[in-house]
């Protein structure tokens, strides 16, 4: 039925179009040498056209920045390097917005200005070696900073300072969730492979029960993080290419299986913080009115109705059917905090089933 | 050397004048028309689908889970109770992306207009090879037909993603559509892999080999010079993607680890060992980044001769424009690794990677540049072809400026893989060539068919389909900086993302009405091959060789000797002619200069 009413929809599209073909046909007929050639008045009109595009162009800059440019989490970075990020994010913007503006202005400008009219000559100006150095130039220059500044934050960003002792954490992929695994008192990860894995002894990571170092090892589904202690993380995959993705703290890092991959960063705003900032109150306000709009619909889902600001690991390199629901929660917490929950975990010693 | 040319080319036409049976002439033909129309044909019906399936993983985008008559009827057992699957949503948005870049974009925009125009524009009597023309042609066909077969398979197409990176592709019981769906996906890219190759092979001995008399390489028009640079992209590159594709056979079918190493997937742990899927993701971005390119250029070059030939101006810095061709395509094969900031690899290479990715906005910002200064004191004849490439220098401008966002390793951290990225490279590459495609559609189908087609409904494609391709993809910037990671078959799961929800019904809606009015253009193109205004020999009034040929199908292009080259192909408004552009064709008057390039 679905398919046939489809296929009667089609048709009747089909047939307004033809119509539509015909109404322009006829309308055609009257004109003197209609060639399908553009006449001065199609240069006059598209001309005019070209402009209300330029209108367009710019008012959808606009109203994306005010209706939905809230959404960016720009200036709401939660980890250090996230800071140069944001702030390189700023000035790179702001020379594309401006690029944007003039040259845009430029071309459809130049195409109202100089729509062609009968008789008319354009100026033949085939090569001008200043002007075609200065656009090269200029973005050279620009382009120079951009990338100078851009290289000193990423080597920033990547190379692991060991002085600072950072907390050791592994992140693991597997279709379709994530697990954590703090390093324990002696800050090192004991050794891993999936050839090790025994899911009869709970030993789901596949960590080796003989290493010493794995002992104190503890393994968990949410991630906690003492704000203001540098952390590194040592990715691993199971299966699949994953990528843990963490928006708030600028922070991303695929998955590889066979090889163990690392990300390094410092958490900067607690949860509770973050909950605070009036931005964030703003978001979740918003969110929360857009699910009060739609109730039924999400207790359908079998979902809160009301959300709450939290940090998110969410995967980010497509891995199978519910990628779409690859995610763990992250909780950002002062030392002391950090320390009680850990001490409710248990060891990977203790974990296993023996 | 352009004595023999000629001789040759005589003797070619002398031998072509025997009878052409319906097969020769229309299914098995040898002549390079013929085969730049079957070419076009068949990436209209391979856009078709693609651009289809787009719009199906929109309306899901846009409702999610929500049951849809159309899903029903269109994807079947995929859509119980017409609600979507998630794994045929990942088979959609991969399929759509292999189609669109591949079947439409390289083989549907360089396939048509290399083959049309590169004999013709240069003055030869044919390709170099027509009989491997042809082959191309036809392999191209088989992979189209391949492709469109894998959509068939019980667990259904493949569904890695385009770049069907491993070990997700390489494994059946990591996703259905890592079966047979993914066996067919690899046979079809190897088969139009050989397209391809044979394609560029033939189109870089023409350029070089069969150029008339007086055409030197400094006269070529810009669009042979765009064909000719992407055939060299495409033979440089397109064996390492079939390597690529070899070796992932060998792991899928014969048990090799050249990608795989340590996988432990539904209770058992594989034998694989020692491999790495960085390997494969090395080896796919080399020619998938040039690929942008191979995409792009032809589209570029297309848009270079329109804007030229309708803004009756030469176009502004002809060297600059060969040179920064040059430059993209040289640049093109050094830059893979930018996609491959947070795969893994060494830091120190994404710095690398960063400087020489950046680089290429330098040619790129010359090449906008030159066209906005082309239009300048212009007389601008707004034919369809000429919107078309005037919206193509707005999108590659929009679009090649966040590329600066990406290209920047530190800023890729964020927003790699959101739907950021999706909204660079459509803009970009995506409507960039598409408009590059339209724009040459409209611009040589009198050419083609000998037909004009109807320039209203041109307007009025132009004007809706500009207009929805910003609202599609401008708001896509936006909830990508907002973190929403793409191929995500539903968000409803992350209540973060709820302020995206109208913002993806809006998009949706662009999309559908920008969809909606393409066929607009399906109908004027159809309509207009039977029952268009019959074309004048030269209606846009232009000064490259082709229209100095007829209209007739004939083999061999020109009925007598091939006509000798004289000048450049942008004398258009030139002081001390009576009309408003002079033919290549047309000698230099006694005390005319050329104009030195």
């Amino acid at each position: 039925m679905t398919a046939l009413l489809t296929i009667i929809t089609l048709v009747f599209i089909g047939v307004a179009l033809w119509q539509m073909g015909k109404i322009f046909g006829l309308a055609q007929l009257g004109t003197t040498a209609n060639n399908q050639i553009a006449n001065d008045k199609d240069n006059r009109i598209n001309g005019y056209l070209m402009m209300g595009f330029l209108v367009f162009i710019y008012a959808i800059t606009i109203i994306c920045f005010i209706y939905i440019g809230d959404l960016p989490l720009v200036n709401n970075a939660a980890s250090e390097h996230g800071q140069d990020i944001d702030n390189l994010m700023v000035i790179s913007m702001i020379v594309i917005f401006v690029v944007q503006i003039v040259t845009q202005f430029l071309l459809h400008y130049f195409a109202y200005k100089y729509k062609g009219k009968k008789g008319q000559k354009a100026l033949f100006y085939a090569d001008n070696n200043t002007l075609e150095a200065i656009w090269t130039v200029i973005p050279v220059i620009v382009l120079a900073g951009l990338i100078i500044y851009g290289l000193f934050t990423w080597n920033d960003i990547m190379n692991v300072d060991a002085d600072e002792d950072p907390m050791v954490v592994e992140l693991y992929a597997q279709q379709f969730n994530w697990k954590a695994r703090y390093a324990g008192e002696d800050n090192t990860l004991g050794l891993a492979n999936v050839r090790l894995i025994d899911i009869d002894k709970a030993n789901i990571l596949g960590v080796d029960e003989e290493d010493p170092y794995a002992q104190d090892d503890v393994i968990v589904t949410e991630l906690h993080l003492p704000v203001g202690k540098p952390v590194l993380f040592k990715m691993r995959s199971q299966d699949v290419l994953h990528s843990a993705y963490m928006p708030h703290f600028r922070a991303q890092m695929n998955c590889v299986p066979g090889m163990v991959t690392q990300f390094s960063f410092t958490p900067t705003v607690t949860t509770a913080e973050m909950r605070q900032r009036p931005e964030i109150i703003e978001k979740v306000a918003n969110i929360n009115k857009l699910r009060v709009e739609n109730k039924e619909e999400i207790e359908e889902r079998g979902q809160d109705l009301l959300y709450e600001f939290d940090y998110l690991l969410l995967c980010n390199k497509i891995c199978g059917k519910s990628h779409y629901n690859m995610q763990m929660k992250i909780i950002v917490e002062t030392q002391e905090e950090y320390d009680a929950w850990m001490k409710e975990q248990k060891v990977f010693a203790n974990s296993l089933n023996l | 050397m352009s004595a023999t040319v000629e001789t040759h080319a005589q003797d070619n036409h002398e031998v072509h004048h025997h009878k052409e049976t319906f097969v020769t002439k229309y299914i098995f033909s040898q002549d390079h028309k013929m085969i730049a129309k079957q070419y076009l044909i068949t990436g209209i019906i391979m856009g078709i689908i693609g651009i289809l399936m787009s719009l199906i993983f929109r309306m899901q985008l846009a409702w999610p889970e929500k049951p849809n008559v159309l899903f029903e009827a269109l994807l079947g057992k995929w859509a119980p109770g017409g609600v979507m699957d998630a794994d045929i949503y990942l088979a959609l948005v991969t399929i759509h992306g292999t189609i669109m870049v591949f079947f439409v974009l390289t083989a549907g925009l360089s396939g048509t207009f290399s083959n049309l125009l590169i004999p013709l524009q240069i003055g030869a009597r044919d390709m170099a090879s027509g009989f491997l023309n042809m082959v191309s042609y036809w392999l191209f066909f088989l992979s189209s037909v391949i492709m469109i077969a894998s959509l068939f398979v019980q667990a259904g197409p493949a569904a890695a993603g385009w770049t069907v990176y491993p070990p997700l592709s390489a494994l059946p019981m990591a996703q259905g559509g890592s079966g047979m769906g993914m066996t067919l996906w690899l046979v079809s890219m190897a088969i139009f892999i050989a397209s391809s190759l044979l394609g560029s092979l033939n189109y870089i001995v023409t350029v070089l080999n069969l150029r008339t008399k007086g055409m030197s390489m400094t006269r070529l028009p810009l669009t042979v010079w765009a064909f000719f640079v992407t055939a060299i992209i495409g033979v440089v590159s397109f064996p390492v993607l079939l390597s690529a594709a070899l070796l992932l056979i060998m792991d899928r079918s014969f048990g090799t680890s050249f990608f795989l190493s340590d996988i432990f997937i539904q209770g058992e742990v594989l034998h694989y060992q020692g491999g790495s899927p960085v390997l494969y993701e090395h080896l796919f971005w080399f020619l998938g980044h040039p690929e942008v390119y191979i995409v792009l250029l032809p589209a570029l070059g297309i848009t270079s001769e329109i804007i030229a030939t309708n803004s009756r101006k030469p176009i502004f810095g002809y060297r600059a424009m060969v040179a920064s061709i040059l430059a993209i395509a040289f640049l093109s094969t050094i830059v893979w690794g930018h996609h491959m900031f947070v795969s893994g690899m060494n830091p120190f290479l994404g710095s690398v990677f960063t400087f020489t990715t950046l680089l290429i906005a330098i040619p790129s910002a010359v090449k906008a540049f030159n066209y906005i200064t082309t239009l300048w004191k212009g007389n601008l004849q707004m034919n369809p072809a000429m919107l078309f490439s005037i919206g193509l220098v707005s999108t590659f401008i929009t679009g090649g400026l966040t590329g600066i966002i990406l290209g920047d390793s530190a800023l890729d951290i964020n927003v790699h893989d959101t739907y950021f990225v999706v909204a660079h490279f459509h803009l970009v590459m995506g409507i960039s060539a598409l408009y590059g495609l339209f724009a040459g559609v409209y611009h040589w189908f009198p050419r083609m068919f000998g037909r004009m087609l109807n320039k209203n409904l041109g307007y009025l494609h132009f004007w809706v389909t500009a207009v929805c391709a910003y609202g599609v993809f401008f708001p896509m910037h936006f909830i990508g900086m907002a973190g929403l990671p793409r191929r995500y078959y539903t968000n409803t799961n992350f209540p973060l993302f709820d302020d995206t929800t109208n913002t993806n019904v809006v998009i949706t809606m662009f999309a559908l009405v920008g969809g909606a009015f393409q066929l607009v253009f399906l109908y004027n193109f159809f309509v207009s091959i039977f029952y268009g205004k019959k074309s004048e020999q030269n209606p846009w009034k232009s000064n490259t060789l082709e229209w100095t040929a007829p209209v007739k199908h004939i083999h061999g292009n020109w009925p007598g000797a091939l006509p000798t080259v004289y000048r450049w192909s942008y004398d258009y408004s030139k002081p001390g002619h009576e009309e408003d552009f002079v033919p290549q064709n047309v000698p230099l008057k006694e005390d005319e200069e050329e104009l030195q390039h």
